[in-house]
């Protein structure tokens, strides 16, 4: 870490906040494939089973929008632990159970 | 494929990665965190896409349809688990002090969404011919 005028703690990279907006941007993403999957689910007449897909989608959303909320307050700390391999993998299997609701939802 | 057997588990065990090397200088761990973001941004936007061949247009024959679908939906599912075996391997390689892994993944990526784009332009032509 670069020790200039500023003081220790200043970063001229602004690295905790970029990576705070790269998890906003993804947490963007997630929503809009979770809106396309509500309305995929409720388009041509919903049947149970498509709106409990639906449903699933949104459970995934909400676990996703917990994951990235749970990293950016850790990045708020002065100095940032790295991502644990866990939240990582939490991220990659809602983007996964999404994908596998899709399927289900398209054919 | 050994070798990424072996990285599923590290996803599950921060500790293990930890155990290893030394810790690198804060940014660059937060600069991997990022291109893993990126790539799990590529998935689910092939995921979304997979959602939008299927909705919008629907007047596509099924078989063609559905075989869009998934094979954008099986990209993004392929890409999301590429995006966190790079990210531990990347992880790995920095707290080692070794050369960051090689990967012919995006190039494989380009050819499959130019191909499903080649497709999809030929879909929708034939589509108005017909």
């Amino acid at each position: 870490m670069s020790t200039d005028a500023a003081g220790p703690s200043r970063d001229p990279g602004l690295q905790p906040e970029r990576t705070r907006l790269a998890w906003r941007r993804t947490t963007l993403s997630v929503t809009v494939a979770a809106v396309l999957a509500v309305k995929s689910a409720l388009h041509g007449g919903a049947t149970a089973d498509s709106i409990v897909v639906g449903a699933v989608c949104c459970a995934l959303w909400l676990g996703f929008l917990l994951v990235a909320h749970g990293r950016i307050r850790a990045l708020a700390a002065g100095r940032p632990p790295t991502l644990a391999p866990r939240l990582a993998t939490a991220a990659v299997l809602c983007a996964v159970a999404m994908a596998v609701c899709a399927a289900a939802l398209v054919t | 494929m050994i070798e990424f057997v072996r990285n599923v588990r590290l996803w599950f065990a921060p500790e293990e990665v930890r155990d290893e090397g030394s810790t690198p200088d804060y940014r660059f761990s937060l600069a991997n965190e990022r291109t893993f973001l990126a790539w799990l941004r590529t998935a689910l936007a092939l995921i979304g896409g997979g959602f939008a061949v299927d909705q919008f247009l629907p007047d596509l024959r099924w078989g063609w349809r559905v075989g869009l679908a998934l094979a954008l939906l099986a990209s993004g599912v392929l890409c999301s688990l590429r995006a966190i075996d790079h990210w531990v391997r990347c992880e790995r390689a920095m707290r080692r002090g070794e050369d960051l892994p090689a990967s012919r993944f995006p190039a494989l990526l380009g050819v499959l969404v130019a191909v499903v784009a080649v497709a999809m332009v030929v879909v929708v032509l034939a589509g108005w011919e017909g």
